[in-house]
């Protein structure tokens, strides 16, 4: 299915300057497959050493975080709009 | 380390330094990037008894946060009373209780001023001129505030249903306020893309590693409050998790400052029930929290994915400390019990660790004879919209003698007959 992957300023050193990605995927976990292997230097930055998506960076379909949608699994359809942002925090180390 | 300041942002993961701009995370590795010190220097130049003299507020301890060499104190902040508990420690069965008060710091009566003050001191050192926040209120006060006696313009993002309390005192100082449909989290993410795109500084966004310091001088008021030692136990509230972990920033801090002597401090995490990622994720065990959709009357700790989460809950699991969460009911019952035994009148963030507190002395969590301070965050009288069905109106009377007297009888029965003269 065609949808859109809008891609924060920050992530853009990775993207030559995109955007946005406009692919086609059946789900969120193939999007993010095909984002990655479209910009290999975004891998390491999009999921960890598990394969999981990082902690600090939040994945939204449309409006909605993707935890709430049942994760990666959770199926896309025409006109989708995925949002990465990276989470803000503080952190704390001495 | 910058040779001209003896600070700079380091990222938490991979430990990259970026100097002193106006970033939260790290460029390389988008984790999130904190303030560094360079301890070593700053013992030279700062010492407890420096701080002799100086105004109780939390400029006193200025060195050791993240202020540009220029920088003028605008107003005084913080400097909140430490508050002995009596009535409700002889209640609850403990010997050493303290009410930590930032209902009542300055400038806009949450421990909100003091993390917008130091924003506000990076945001001139960056030349923005448009200061804001994603708030569930009291951040939008403090900003709001500051703002205005600063000369910034101040621009706040707030969810649509807050308190109308809290929207008019933000209102009142002259802010730009945008009222957004839904949650703090949509409200949040929001403001991620409005500091992508805009050249202003959001002071929990593109500040946050400054404005999260300012936290620390709630934990420095504390300690030196004590007598410059660090108590047993801490009860803090929970939204996005940042405050516990400032705290505990600033106590490892007086101990490398050899301010204080190294103590084993026990933090104590308060959420409501209905929003508690954080107390969930340390009940359950959980390697990552679990977002929820908050829904309490607790609305300024209604954050269901908190940005700080992971460092809360290591910080709770690594002190020895636990996390609990209490209903709307019973956020309702500690803000009462709060007033009526300390006389303080704090918002339902309060009723969260006080009702809080009240669970974990119950289930054995805090012992009598240690010394447990309960962190206040915020005023009562910003979320009367909570409690004020506790309280319907009385019947008017007369203004006459007989009418009172008739009253009395009417309430007190042969009491009221005992009491006159």
């Amino acid at each position: 299915m065609p949808v859109t992957i809008e891609i924060p300023t920050a992530f853009r050193r990775f993207t030559d300057g995109a955007p946005k990605l406009d692919c086609s995927a059946a789900t969120i976990a193939e999007a993010l497959d095909e984002l990655t292997s479209r910009f290999p230097d975004l891998g390491r930055h999009v999921r960890d050493d598990q394969g999981q998506i990082r902690q600090f960076l939040n994945v939204y379909l449309n409006e909605e975080d993707i935890r709430f949608l049942g994760g990666e699994s959770c199926l896309l359809k025409e006109g989708d709009r995925l949002l990465l942002v990276p989470s803000i925090a503080g952190g704390s180390e001495l | 380390m910058c040779s001209n300041a003896l600070y700079e942002l380091r990222c938490r993961e991979c430990g990259k330094t970026w100097g002193n701009v106006p970033r939260s995370f790290c460029e390389d590795c988008f984790s999130p990037l904190e303030v560094a010190y360079d301890y070593a220097s700053l013992k030279k130049i700062v010492s407890r008894e420096k701080l002799v003299g100086r105004a109780f507020n939390m400029w006193r301890y200025s060195e050791l946060l993240p202020l540009p060499e220029d920088f003028g104190v605008p107003n005084a902040v913080g400097g909140t009373p430490l508050v002995a508990s009596h009535k409700l420690a002889c209640k609850w069965g403990l010997q050493n209780l303290y009410f930590k008060n930032d209902a009542v710091c300055f400038p806009s009566l949450s421990f909100k001023d003091r993390v917008v003050a130091t924003a506000l001191a990076a945001a001139r050192r960056f030349n923005f001129t448009t200061v804001g926040c994603s708030s569930t209120g009291n951040l939008a006060n403090a900003v709001a505030a500051q703002a205005a006696q600063q000369g910034f313009d101040a621009c706040v993002f707030i969810p649509a249903d807050l308190e109308p309390a809290k929207v008019l005192n933000t209102a009142v100082y002259g802010a730009r306020i945008v009222r957004i449909n839904g949650n703090y989290d949509r409200v949040n993410r929001l403001c991620a893309q409005v500091a992508d795109r805009f050249q202003w500084g959001l002071v929990n966004v593109n500040l946050r590693p400054y404005y999260s310091e300012g936290s620390k001088t709630h934990g420095y008021e504390i300690a030196e409050q004590l007598g410059w030692a660090l108590p047993d136990n801490i009860v803090v509230p929970m939204a996005g998790g940042s405050l516990i972990t400032k705290i505990a920033k600033a106590f490892r801090e007086l101990v490398t400052l050899g301010w204080v002597e190294p103590k084993s401090v026990k933090f104590f995490g308060a959420q409501a029930t209905g929003c508690s990622p954080i107390s969930d994720a340390v009940k359950r065990n959980l390697a990552r929290f679990e977002p929820q959709k908050p829904s309490t009357i607790a609305r300024s700790l209604a954050i269901g994915n908190p940005a700080d989460g992971p460092f809360a809950v290591n910080q709770i699991r690594d002190s020895g400390g636990w996390a609990e969460d209490v209903s709307d009911p019973e956020i309702v019952a500690a803000i009462k019990l709060l007033a009526e035994t300390e006389g303080i009148f704090t918002e339902t963030a309060g009723g969260v660790t006080t009702g809080v507190t009240q669970k974990l002395i119950a289930q054995g969590r805090i012992q009598p004879h240690e010394t447990t301070v309960v962190s206040i965050t915020g005023n009562g009288l910003k979320t009367t919209d909570a409690i004020v069905s506790e309280f319907p109106a009385t019947e008017a009377i007369a203004p006459h003698l007989e009418a009172f007297e008739a009253y009395l009888d009417a309430r007190l029965g042969t009491a009221a007959a005992s009491a006159k003269a």
